[in-house]
C-alpha cells in the first residue's frame, strides 16, 4: 500500500495540485475501462487474478461486457478471432506471470497474421519489479518479438495516453498485437482521467497512398501483360480490398490465387478464382505461378508455405507488390514495381487507369488445367490399408457438404494440420472475414477459442468449428465458455485417430514410420461434450452423413459432431518442403 | 561488408534491448553499439555496426523503421565521417620493458592512465583501425584485461539529421 500513498502524494505535491483539487479523481483501473469503452470496446475477453484483482472490480462495476475463458490462451485467440470477424480491435486481459504467459501464443499467432489485439496484463507493484515477486514475469521482455509494440505503465496518469496510442498502433498501418502492463499500483494510483483526443507518434506514420509514379508503371505493367496473375494475400482483406480486387480481376481479366489467409479476398467460385496456391495450393494456381509473366502481389508476404523453393518460384515474371509495410518489400523475393500503400486505395488507382482486357489464351489454359487437376478425393476402395476404413467418411466431403448446407455464408473457424487445409480447398469462400485460422503461426487449438471470440463478434453468423482430434484436445476447455455464454457454434472434430499432418508427413518422408502421431485412445468426444452440457453428435460412416450434419447446424444450441474420417486420406496437391511449386505429389494421374 | 549505422531514438526504458533484440532475431548479428543521449536528453542515439550485404541492410534499416520508438537512421558508411573509439589497455610491463611499452604508446600517441608494479593501463582513442593496431603491438607484451566502447561516428560538416 505504500506505493499508492506515494502516487497520490506525488499528484498532490506535483503541479498540478489546483486541478487535482478541484477535479475528481478515479483510479487506474476505473481509466482503463473508460478509455476501452472510448475507443469502442464492447467485449473483452480474460481470465482474473490476483495483479489483475482492482481492474476486475473495475469491471464488476461498469457495463462492459467480460467473457470469461477457461484458459488464457484461449481468451487472446478470442480476442483475435473477434477482431478477424469485425475489423474491430479485439481485447484480452490476464493476471500477471503465468496469466501473462499463457498469452504468449496466442499473442504469436496475432502477430504473424497481422491482426489487431490489444492485451491487457496485470503486473506486480512498481517496487517489487526485479525483485522476483510472487507471479512476476517480464512480459514486455517476453512479447517484444511478437507485439507490435509494448507498454510497461509507469503512472496512472499515462493510462489514457498509452490506451489511446495502443489502439491506434494495434489498428492502423500492418495491423498488430500490442500489450499494455500495468502495476498493481498503477491500478490503484488515481488520476484525474480525460480520454486524449488524437495521439501524438512522431516516430510511427504509416504510408496509406501509393506513390503515383510507381502506380503509373504497375499500369503500364498490367497493360503489357499477356499471362498476369493476382496473388492475394491477408493484408488484401485488413485493407478491405475486396471489391477492388474483383473490380481489377475482371476489368482486366486476370486470375486471382490466394494465399491461406486471403481466402475469401476474391470470390471462391467466381470463375477467374483459382483458390489457394502454395504448399497445399490447387495445381491450376501453382502451374499459373510457373507460367504467368506479370505476379501482381496484394498484401502477401511471400512465405515459403507459399512459394517452395524461393528460386524457382514464378520464374518468368515480373513482380508488382504492393504492401503497406515496407519492410515486406523484397524481404523475401526482387520486386520490380513496389507500391507502399494502403492495398484499397492503390488498387482503387490501377484499377481506373488500367486498360479493358481479355486474356483468353491465358485464361482458357488455365481453364484446362483446371479440368486436368481439380481438387479430388475419391480414392481407389484398395488403396485403404486398415480394415474397415472404407466405412468411414471422406473428410474432404464433410466440409463440401458442410458448404452446401450453409451455402457457403458461415463463419469457419479451424485448428491446424489436414481439416484445415481440407477446409481451405472445399469451403469456398465468397466474402472475407470469414475464414479464421492460424496461417502464420499454424496454432493448434486455435479453432475453438477463435469460433467463441467469432460468434460473439458476429452474433446472428453461423460459426462453424473445424477441428481436429489432436488439435480440439489443446483447448477443448472452452466447451464450458461456449456453454456459459450461449454460443450456438458447431464443432466439427474431423476425427482420424492421428495428428493427420504429421502423419502424412511421415508417410510420405520417413518412410511410413509413425513416430509418436497416433491418437487411438480417444477420448470419447460424444461423452466429453455431454459431460460440458453441449450436445454431442457423431458419424460413423458415409450413409448418416447428410442425416447428422443437417441436425446438428439445425439445433439451435452448440453442437460437437464426431466426425469419423478415413484415416489414411492425405492432403494433396502437395508440394514437398523445399521443392519448386511445379513438383507436386499427389496429382491426379501420377 | 560493414556498416555504421547512426540511430536515433526515443530515450524510453527498453528501448535498447528492443533494438538489440531486432537484430537477433533477424538473424543479423552486431560488431558494436555504442548508445549515449544526444543534444536533445529525450532523444539517445545508437551508432551500431553491422555486419550484412546490401539485401540484408535493406531488411535492417526498414525493420528499424517499424520499431515504434525509432525516430531516425541514417547508414553513414559511406559518408565523410569521424569515426573514434576509446580503449583501456592493461598490458603487463616490469622495470626491464617498460620503456619500449612507453615508445610504442607514444607513437600512437596513446596515454599512460595508471602504472602499477607489474602493470600499466594505456588509454587510446582512434579509429578502429589504429586501437587494433596498437592492441597486435601490445600483446607481444602480455594483455591482461580489454576494453574497448565500440564505435561512435559523427558525419562531417553538415548537420546530418535533426532528432525531430
Ligand atoms: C501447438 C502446435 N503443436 C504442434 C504442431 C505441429 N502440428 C501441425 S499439424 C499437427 C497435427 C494436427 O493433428 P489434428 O489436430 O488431429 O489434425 P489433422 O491433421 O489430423 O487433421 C501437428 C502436431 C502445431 N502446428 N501446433
Amino acid at each position: 500500500m505504500a506505493a499508492v500513498r506515494a502516487t497520490k502524494q506525488d499528484i498532490y505535491h506535483g503541479g498540478d495540485a489546483a486541478i487535482v483539487e478541484t477535479q475528481t479523481t478515479i483510479t487506474g483501473a476505473e481509466a482503463l475501462i473508460k478509455s476501452l469503452q472510448a475507443e469502442g470496446v464492447d467485449v473483452v475477453f480474460g481470465y482474473p487474478g490476483g495483479a489483475v484483482l482492482n481492474i476486475y472490480d473495475a469491471l464488476h462495476q461498469s457495463s462492459l461486457r467480460h467473457i470469461l475463458t477457461r484458459h488464457e490462451q484461449a481468451a487472446a485467440h478470442a480476442a483475435d478471432a473477434y477482431a478477424r470477424v469485425t475489423g474491430k480491435p479485439g481485447v484480452c486481459i490476464a493476471t500477471s506471470g503465468p496469466g501473462a504467459t499463457n498469452l504468449v501464443t496466442g499473442l504469436a499467432t496475432a502477430y504473424m497474421d497481422s491482426v489487431p489485439v490489444v492485451a491487457i496484463t496485470g503486473q506486480v507493484a512498481s517496487f517489487l519489479i526485479g525483485k522476483d515477486a510472487f507471479q512476476e514475469a517480464d512480459i514486455t521482455g517476453i512479447t517484444m518479438p511478437i507485439t507490435k509494440h509494448n507498454y510497461l505503465v509507469k503512472d496512472a496518469k499515462d493510462l489514457p495516453g498509452i490506451i489511446k496510442e495502443a489502439f491506434y498502433v494495434a489498428s492502423t498501418g500492418r495491423p498488430g498485437p500490442v500489450l499494455i502492463d500495468i502495476p498493481r499500483d498503477v491500478a490503484v494510483g488515481e488520476l484525474s482521467y480525460k480520454h486524449p483526443e488524437s495521439v501524438e507518434l512522431s516516430t510511427y506514420k504509416p504510408t496509406y497512398v501509393g506513390h503515383i509514379k510507381q502506380i503509373t508503371s504497375a499500369v503500364a505493367a498490367i497493360d503489357e501483360a499477356s499471362k498476369p496473375l493476382l496473388y492475394v494475400g491477408g493484408g488484401a482483406v485488413a485493407a478491405g480490398a475486396h471489391a477492388e480486387i474483383l473490380e481489377l480481376a475482371e476489368k482486366a481479366d486476370i486470375p486471382v490465387t490466394m494465399t491461406l489467409m486471403g481466402l475469401g479476398a476474391f470470390p471462391g467460385e467466381h470463375q477467374l478464382s483459382l483458390g489457394m496456391l502454395g504448399m497445399h495450393g490447387t495445381a491450376y494456381a501453382n502451374y499459373s505461378v510457373n507460367h504467368c509473366d506479370l505476379l501482381i502481389a496484394v498484401g502477401a508476404r511471400f512465405d515459403d508455405r507459399v512459394t517452395g523453393d524461393i528460386q524457382s518460384f514464378a520464374p518468368h515474371a515480373r513482380v508488382i507488390h504492393i504492401d503497406i509495410d515496407p519492410a515486406e518489400i523484397g524481404k523475401n523475393i526482387h520486386v520490380d514495381i513496389p507500391i507502399v500503400g494502403d492495398a484499397c486505395n492503390v488498387l482503387k488507382e490501377i484499377v481506373a487507369k488500367v486498360a479493358p482486357k481479355q486474356h483468353t489464351h491465358w485464361v482458357t489454359k488455365i481453364k484446362k488445367w483446371k479440368q486436368e487437376h481439380p481438387l479430388h478425393y475419391e480414392i481407389e476402395e484398395s488403396n485403404c490399408q486398415a480394415a474397415g476404413t472404407s466405412q468411414r467418411v471422406h473428410p474432404q466431403a464433410v466440409i463440401d457438404a458442410l458448404y452446401e448446407l450453409t451455402k457457403g455464408d458461415a463463419v469457419v473457424a479451424t485448428d491446424v494440420g489436414q481439416h484445415q487445409m481440407w477446409a481451405a480447398h472445399y469451403y469456398r469462400f465468397a466474402q472475407t472475414r470469414r475464414f479464421v485460422t492460424s496461417g502464420g503461426l499454424g496454432t493448434m487449438g486455435f479453432g475453438l477459442p477463435a469460433a467463441v471470440g467469432a460468434q460473439i463478434g458476429k452474433p446472428d453468423a453461423t460459426v462453424l468449428c473445424i477441428a481436429g482430434d489432436g488439435s480440439i484436445q489443446m483447448n477443448i476447455q472452452e466447451l464450458a465458455t461456449v456453454v456459459q455464454e450461449k454460443l450456438p457454434v458447431k464443432v466439427f472434430i474431423l476425427n482420424n485417430q492421428w495428428l493427420g499432418m504429421v502423419r502424412q508427413w511421415q508417410e510420405l518422408f520417413f518412410e511410413k514410420r509413425y513416430s509418436h502421431t497416433s491418437l487411438e485412445s480417444g477420448p470419447d468426444f460424444v461423452k466429453l461434450a455431454e459431460a460440458y452440457g453441449v450436445k454431442g453428435m457423431r458419424i460413423k460412416n458415409p450413409s448418416e452423413m447428410m442425416a447428422v450434419l443437417e441436425a446438428a447446424l439445425a439445433h439451435p444450441g452448440p453442437v460437437v459432431v464426431d466426425c469419423w474420417v478415413k484415416q489414411d486420406e492425405n492432403v494433396y496437391p502437395m508440394v514437398p518442403a523445399g521443392k519448386g511449386l511445379s513438383e507436386m505429389l499427389g496429382l491426379e494421374g501420377k | 561488408m560493414h556498416h555504421v549505422l547512426s540511430v536515433l531514438v526515443e530515450n524510453r526504458s527498453g528501448v535498447l534491448s528492443r533494438v538489440a533484440g531486432l537484430f537477433s532475431r533477424r538473424g543479423y548479428s552486431i560488431d558494436s553499439i555504442a548508445v549515449g543521449p544526444t543534444e536533445d536528453p529525450a532523444v539517445s542515439r545508437m551508432v551500431i555496426v553491422v555486419q550484412a550485404d546490401e539485401d540484408g541492410l535493406e531488411q535492417i534499416t526498414k525493420q528499424l523503421h517499424k520499431l515504434i520508438d525509432v525516430l531516425k537512421i541514417h547508414d553513414i558508411t559511406g559518408e565523410a565521417r569521424v569515426e573514434r573509439e576509446l580503449a583501456l589497455i592493461k598490458v603487463q610491463a616490469d622495470a626491464a620493458n617498460r620503456g619500449d611499452i612507453l615508445q610504442i604508446v607514444d607513437i600512437f600517441r596513446a596515454k599512460i592512465v595508471d602504472v602499477a608494479e607489474k602493470s600499466l593501463i594505456i588509454e587510446i582513442t582512434g579509429d578502429t583501425d589504429k586501437v587494433d593496431a596498437l592492441i597486435e603491438l601490445l600483446r607481444t607484451f602480455g594483455i591482461q584485461e580489454l576494453v574497448r566502447t565500440g564505435r561512435i561516428a559523427m558525419v562531417r560538416g553538415r548537420r546530418v539529421e535533426a532528432a525531430r
